[in-house]
């Protein structure tokens, strides 16, 4: 009696998930659909399914985002964000806890306190003063995001080293490693889990990041967002097109995603809660 | 010792030329040409507090600082309430639970300016279109008046983030021990009492960790910004991120605009320190 109430309960909350879930997809679902559509159908009606599949649509806003180009760019600058950030953050989280001092302290408050800067409160000066250096291009806007996300990096690595027992570095040294061979073949794939959160977590801002390729690339080079943001504004009221292109560029996304899942939420979760 | 410290600054050279010259300098160098006449590259007056004078008579900052505070208010009580509901539904033992939180969290990986242009479609074409069939004249002409492109902020930001928030509800939920709950329901606690003196209490410090990000991320909000309502109708719903960009690079005002990115910081700072305060202060207690 009393486990059939459950299970009935059971039975609603998940018919409610379910409808939730449907109702999450569904500004997905309306992009998808009216991608397909022509011009003329959709000022008719954004609600209906498409009469044929207008496949040019996709094939116009390919060619217009210059999608291959702008994936390239994309994983070119994040792929080289990650690399960097992955090992100068876990060389530095690995010597400052290692190395336990007060300057090793104030360092560490440093990276930890500059989280709270927001970037708008260094965009001007950063933009003024690395134009001045002729930085303004790929390569610095990689090196801007070592800068931007080391701190957070180095606060994971950091936590996640006293997981990491002294007596390997002793050993080590006993077998006449330097600190280079010693962090690179014992203590660098130890934190190859953490290592995974902090690529997640970096890789989820760096790939979506719009405002400082901006200011930092030229169209170009433009990232997917970026190009995006050109893109769109080219085709304002013709939602036939610009919808097909919002379509092509999460499609990677979509698929990393598919791959991913679990590793993502789990980085997520590590990553929020630390 | 000697040979002990050399390993160590080569281990950090890297990261303090990254933080340093990317965002230590420009942060100090920032706040000083904020008291200028600074055009970007060069300036050739100290102005003292002039700048730091006009903008907090000027209507169009304090404005979009109201905005930010209302839009960050709403969204933090909104964003909390959803991602403990969300956590509590898909904690549950249902079938669609790991495919459920999969469909929640997917948003946050779509960057907010794509995911602007999306809901972009959704309030001015899919809206209008449901108005017209059902006759809701409510529904029709979003985005184009700043109440309408307020709450339309505010749902792409609560469908965007709540999946974030999510997730954190859930990693404390999972924490809580098993016959803590059962124990309650062999003493007759019912569901609303079980949640009220066990699963509240004990997810509170989640709250602690999501009302810091969510307060942060509300206030720092950009890209859904730009490409939602692009500030508009008549710069109505601009909040202090774009403020702050559009004086300095469409209206070239760059010192102008450093000093309002001085402010801007100040707000977020004493925002997050007093959360730091208020969450240390809690841990003592308990």
């Amino acid at each position: 009696m009393k486990k059939n109430k459950e299970k009935r309960n059971l039975f609603s909350i998940e018919i409610l998930g379910i409808a939730l879930g449907l109702l999450w997809i569904a500004p997905f679902y309306l992009m998808l659909v009216n991608a397909f559509k022509t011009k003329r159908e959709i000022f008719s009606g954004v609600l209906g399914l498409p009469e044929s599949l207008a496949l040019e649509n996709f094939k116009q806003a390919f060619i217009d985002l210059e999608f291959l180009k702008s994936l390239f760019n994309s994983v070119l600058i994040t792929g080289l964000s990650i690399a960097v950030i992955i090992l100068f953050s876990s060389m530095a989280g690995y010597a400052l806890a290692r190395n336990k001092s007060k300057l090793s302290g104030i360092i560490f408050f440093t990276f930890v306190a500059a989280m709270l800067i927001p970037f708008q409160s260094v965009m001007i000066p950063l933009v003024s003063i690395f134009g001045q250096a002729n930085m303004l291009n790929a390569g610095g806007l990689v090196f801007m995001y070592l800068g931007f996300g080391c701190s957070l990096s180095i606060f994971l690595y950091h936590g996640a080293m006293t997981g990491v027992s002294k007596t390997m570095d002793e050993a080590a040294i006993i077998d006449g490693a330097n600190r280079f061979q010693l962090f690179w073949y014992i203590i660098f794939p130890l934190l190859k889990p953490i290592s995974v959160t902090v690529g997640i977590l970096n890789t989820i801002w760096i790939w979506n990041d719009y405002l400082l390729p901006s200011l930092v690339l030229s169209e170009a080079n433009a990232t997917i967002p970026l190009k995006m943001f050109y893109f769109f504004g080219q085709y304002t009221k013709q939602w036939h097109l610009a919808l097909a292109g919002l379509t092509i560029a999460i499609i990677p996304v979509i698929i990393g995603y598919f791959f991913a899942q679990k590793q993502i939420i789990k980085g997520v979760s590590e990553g929020a809660v630390k | 010792m000697h040979n002990r410290n050399i390993w160590f600054w080569l281990f950090l050279t890297p990261v303090i030329l990254g933080l340093g010259l990317v965002v230590v300098i420009p942060f100090i160098y920032g706040f000083i040409f904020s008291f200028t006449d600074w055009n970007g590259l060069t300036a050739t007056k100290f102005l003292g507090f002039e700048h730091y004078i006009n903008l907090f008579q000027e209507d169009e900052f304090m404005s979009s600082i109201w905005f930010t505070v209302k839009f960050a208010v709403v969204t933090v009580i909104l964003l909390n309430i959803m991602g403990l509901g969300l956590a509590l539904l898909v904690t549950r033992n249902i079938k669609t639970n790991n495919l459920l939180r999969t469909v929640f969290f997917m948003p946050n990986l779509i960057g907010g300016l794509i995911l602007g242009f999306i809901w972009q479609f959704i309030f001015v074409s899919v809206f209008d279109d449901i108005g017209t069939l059902f006759g809701i004249e409510n529904l029709q002409g979003w985005l184009s008046t700043t109440s309408t492109g307020f709450w339309g902020l505010v749902i792409l930001t609560a469908w965007q983030m709540a999946g974030y928030i999510m997730i954190i509800y859930i990693a404390y939920l999972e924490n809580i021990p098993k016959d803590l709950i059962e124990a309650a329901k062999i003493d007759g606690a019912n569901g609303l009492q079980r949640f009220k003196s066990i699963t509240f209490p004990l997810v509170a410090p989640a709250f602690t960790v999501s009302m810091f990000l969510t307060l942060s991320m509300a206030f720092k909000i950009y890209d859904q910004n730009l490409s939602l309502t692009n500030g508009g109708p008549f710069n109505s719903t601009q909040m202090v991120a774009m403020e702050i960009v559009r004086t300095a690079f469409s209206d070239n005002q760059m010192a102008y605009a450093q000093a309002k990115a001085v402010i801007f910081f100040l707000i977020v700072a004493v925002i997050a320190l007093t959360q730091v305060y208020y969450n240390k202060k809690r841990e003592v207690e308990m």
